[in-house]
């Protein structure tokens, strides 16, 4: 492999790797993602449930 | 005297409290994390880059370093929950439980990556996207009981009678895994046959087989990674109203 368009063509199968990897990595992040969210969501909304309680 | 060594009896304990586990895991995931970047570094400059073109495939072959691992750990994380969910069932350990439940999503979305990547795979090396042959739909199968674990998890009100009944689901579903692992041996089909995991020497060029290793061990701790961010949701949910979440509530804010 020569040149960073050369990489990028994948021996003409670009087309099929390129989205094979970037699917992988859309489903894999949102793994992620998604429960750090629900974490942080979580987390306020308990905290806000305590303080009602308190009032 | 117990058959099972002390210290690791002292771990199980531990282990199968809430807050022990929730504080277990903020210390294992920065070196997961840190782990499973240097992993997944390593075994795409190897994959894509220094792994040589296939003398019959092209590049195409390349999808392999997702699709075989993603493929692989489909199996594997269905495995897990199935175990855990049995020993939530038996000893109605929590964690085991809530790292049952919390697979689930993680094992669909590797199984849904095997497919989409095997599809992207079949259509320039067999000419289609898909066909209905021995492993491919066994496959999706293990995607619907996938789904099917998580949304019966959802219609459920009472958790512990939720993971009761995803825990007999799952262990139903086990019967599925041999069969799309020998699914190539015992049917004809247009998916090839095993390359790494046979008996004797795997069939592949070593600079191909290292960086493929890399990424499947990546992959392993990147579920426990995900695994471990969802169980803690988790457990914080279904323990909102006990003391140790109460405290972490108000340390927070």
């Amino acid at each position: 492999m020569n040149s960073f368009a050369e990489f990028l063509g994948m021996g003409g199968y670009g087309m099929y790797v390129w989205p094979a990897y970037g699917i992988a990595f859309v489903v894999l992040l949102l793994n992620v993602v998604l429960p750090l969210i629900q974490r942080k969501k979580l987390l306020r909304d308990l905290a806000l449930k305590q303080k009602r309680k308190q009032q | 005297m117990s058959i099972v060594p002390a210290p690791l009896l002292r771990f199980y304990h531990r282990m199968a409290s809430p807050p022990h586990f929730y504080s277990f895991t903020d210390k294992l995931l920065p070196w997961f994390v840190v782990i499973f970047v240097l992993l997944v570094v390593a075994g795409l400059y190897g994959g894509l880059y220094l792994a040589p073109t296939d003398y019959q495939q092209g590049d195409s072959y390349r999808i392999i370093y997702i699709h075989v691992p993603a493929a692989w750990m489909s199996l594997f994380i269905y495995v897990v929950m199935a175990i855990s969910g049995a020993i939530g069932l038996i000893w109605r350990m929590k964690i085991a439980d809530v790292v049952a439940i919390s697979s689930a999503p993680i094992g669909a979305s590797f199984t849904l990556i095997a497919l989409v990547t095997g599809s992207l795979w079949g259509k320039p090396m067999w000419g289609t996207w898909w066909v209905w042959d021995a492993r491919l739909t066994s496959e999706l199968i293990l995607l619907f009981l996938y789904l099917g674990v998580i949304s019966l998890y959802g219609a459920i009100e009472d958790k512990r009678t939720a993971s009761r009944a995803v825990s007999i689901l799952a262990l139903v579903g086990v019967v599925n895994i041999p069969i799309i692992h020998y699914s190539v041996e015992w049917w004809n089909t247009l998916h090839q046959g095993p390359t790494v995991a046979k008996m004797g020497k795997p069939s592949m060029h070593i600079d191909m087989l290292i960086p493929l290793l890399l990424m499947a061990t990546a992959f392993k701790f990147y579920y426990a990674i995900a695994m471990m961010l969802a169980a803690k949701v988790e457990l914080l949910s279904r323990e909102q109203n006990s003391q140790w979440v109460k405290k972490i509530v108000e340390e927070k804010s």
